[in-house]
């Protein structure tokens, strides 16, 4: 059973995003260090990129202030080296289809089997372009993380079977961002998934609030938070690390009740 | 495991979001049936030749081929379409397809402003809500096509995001067309994007070959022996070409913006100094640095400025069968006022770039052979942009 599929074992998992590097790298290692003591189940770490056509403005600033700093995909690879001195929870990579590509999708697996990156997220490659990322992955031990969004309907099933690590809801249509309410039926979703795998399902999208975080986690098996946590960095810079903490803990508590 | 689809050669496919997934699919299934559906083809030949005004003219540009000496010099006029360009013969089809496909709600990214014109006349006249996306630095670059846009009715968002220019644009049309599906139908503007849009907008664009082929068989009695256009992403190129790539003997030569010099930073000349890479649904040749992060681009024409490049271009350069040349904006600039004084047509500065390299190419050709240059579009548009890049302020 891969690292991933272990960290959902003891409940209702928490997956916190990052984005590496923002405002720089010596910031996000306190910031991860910060989430994994605070019960943060598995880390997705974001590696910026120019254009992220799938994120909201919080995430698209966070990737510019990260890429204005000088990060590059060799730097977070080295930052992850340093990471796993003293983490060891689950890091996923979230990126684009072009940072792999153009790093070589073959080189950059293997760098994450060596660093010790445990999957890969890339919101612009759907199950139809999965097979040039993912054999690859396979080979280096690195899930290639599937999502599914509330418009996925007869997709799910076939998506669902051959899913691994776990399998990332998108809760609404739209890009990454905070949202007052989420109104996809979600455990409709998860009945069609349960019936084709045991891979573990976790939400996505618009989470900002305990409430929110505990309500999705309730018909899941997990809740993700990006842009909320993103926000906080931003608002706190250097000094983020103990906000995002207890931000964790008190989502953490939300999802296990 | 599902077959990827819409490659043309490596290139192609079909990365964007899982929640586009099945608006894409939907997308593909009407077109696969309305392509070969007689009432819709015949509701677009009447409203291409009786509201777009189309055949466009094949026009022997007769001054301009003694005054280089050359090859005869044929201009395809695509100017002369209702709206100022060849965007509208891709904006009809796709809009009477979404209206067919019950959507009532038409949104796209511009540049130039020509295609967002195109899309807004189109809206318009099919009495579809309109929401058109445009790079803030392209609205004040081409601030006259936004009082164009807002006149006919639609909504002109300026995206401030990245570098402000048209691939912004063309990112925040997906991330709306991602919050709003049901209703919503993105009229993209070249053969770019995801499957199936560069076949889609490819097979309208084609029309302008389809006329061009029958009409220098008739004017000449033989093919041409080179199709000239530019190109951005690439649609009235493709256009330009299409019908003639069977044809060995034509040369096929797309010019790209070079900007400032291919070997400068300030360049949008994709296929000289890109490579292989995955943006906005597409596996091209794209502007980019080593990580793969997006390049600024750069170049004087804002419906050229763009780092990537339709995938059939990329793979008729891989195969050989089409060239791509860069053209820098000072050329352009020069070939925009050769034009106009010598043919008495104001080309749009996109235009102008292949007429730059048209102008190179007819001397080196003898008398007996013939270029077919595309005029994608009028320069009206451009006039002011010109004005100000020779030092002239006409205070628009």
């Amino acid at each position: 059973m891969s690292k991933i599929r272990e960290a959902f074992k003891n409940g209702k998992a928490f997956i916190p995003f990052i984005t590496c590097g923002d405002p720089d790298l010596e910031t996000t290692g306190k910031v991860v260090r910060a989430a994994a003591e605070n019960g943060a189940d598995i880390i997705e770490l974001g590696i910026p990129f120019s254009d992220p056509t799938a994120e909201g403005p919080v995430i698209q600033a966070a990737s510019l202030r990260a890429l204005q700093g000088g990060v590059t995909t060799d730097k977070i690879f080295d930052f992850v080296v340093e990471l796993r001195k003293d983490v060891s929870i689950p890091l996923v990579f979230m990126t684009y289809a072009n940072v792999v590509f153009s790093y070589g999708t073959e080189r950059f697996m293997k760098k994450c089997k060596e660093v010790g990156i445990d999957g890969i997220i890339l919101p612009d490659v759907p199950f139809e372009e999965k097979e040039e990322f993912d054999s690859v992955a396979r080979n280096y031990g690195v899930d290639m993380i599937s999502l599914i969004a509330p418009t996925s309907a007869d997709r799910i099933a076939m998506i669902a079977k051959e899913a691994s690590g776990f399998i990332y809801i998108v809760s609404s249509l739209g890009v990454t961002g905070v949202r007052s309410e989420i109104t996809t039926d979600i455990s409709e979703i998860v009945k069609v998934i349960r019936a084709n795998t045991d891979v573990p399902c976790a939400v996505g999208f618009g989470i900002s609030t305990p409430e929110q975080a505990a309500k999705m986690a309730s018909v899941s098996d997990g809740a993700i938070v990006g842009s909320a946590i993103v926000k906080l960095i931003g608002e706190h810079g250097k000094n983020a690390a103990d906000y995002v903490g207890s931000f964790v803990n008190s989502m953490k508590t939300a999802v296990i009740k | 495991m599902a077959d990827p689809k819409g490659r043309f050669g490596i290139h192609g496919g079909q990365y964007i979001p899982e929640t586009l997934m099945n608006a894409v699919n939907e997308l593909e299934k009407a077109y696969d049936f309305y392509k070969n559906d007689e009432e819709f083809n015949n509701e677009l030949t009447d409203l291409l030749n009786n509201y777009a005004g189309r055949p466009s003219l094949l026009y022997y540009a007769e001054r301009m081929t003694k005054d280089l000496g050359g090859a005869k010099i044929y201009l395809k006029r695509e100017d002369l379409n209702h709206t100022g360009a060849h965007k509208v013969n891709n904006v009809l089809g796709q809009a009477l397809l979404a209206k067919k496909m019950g959507k009532t709600r038409l949104i796209a990214e511009t540049g130039a402003g020509q295609h967002g014109v195109a899309t807004a006349t189109a809206a318009a006249l099919f009495n579809m809500e309109c929401v058109i996306f445009m790079g803030e630095k392209d609205t004040q670059r081409q601030a006259l096509n936004v009082y164009r846009m807002k006149l006919l009715g639609a909504e002109v968002v300026p995206v401030k995001s990245g570098t402000a220019t048209l691939k912004d644009a063309v990112s925040e049309c997906m991330r709306e067309w991602v919050s709003r599906i049901d209703d919503t139908h993105y009229c993209l503007g070249s053969v770019m994007g995801p499957h199936p849009f560069p076949t889609i907008v490819r097979d309208f664009q084609a029309v302008i070959s389809r006329e061009s082929r029958e009409q220098i068989l008739k004017a000449e009695g033989r093919l041409p022996d080179a199709v000239v256009a530019c190109v951005g992403g690439g649609s009235n190129a493709i256009g330009s070409f299409y019908h003639y790539i069977p044809d060995k003997d034509v040369r096929l030569i797309g010019c790209e913006a070079a900007g400032r010099g291919i070997d400068t930073f300030e360049t949008a000349a994709t296929v000289n100094t890109g490579k292989l890479g995955i943006f906005h649904g597409m596996k091209s040749y794209f502007c980019q640095d080593e990580y793969g992060q997006i390049a600024p681009v750069y170049s004087i024409s804002a419906g050229l400025d763009y780092p990537g490049v339709g995938p059939e271009h990329a793979h008729l350069y891989d195969i050989g069968r089409a060239e791509y040349v860069p053209v820098t904006d000072d050329e352009a600039v020069e070939a925009f006022e050769y034009l106009s004084r010598m043919e008495g047509i104001i080309p749009a500065i996109e235009s102008a770039h292949a007429v730059a390299y048209a102008m190179k190419l007819a001397p080196t050709m003898s008398k007996d052979r013939i270029i077919v240059l595309t005029i994608s579009g009028r320069g009206d548009k451009d006039c002011a942009a010109i004005a100000r890049y020779r030092g002239v302020d006409i205070n628009e």
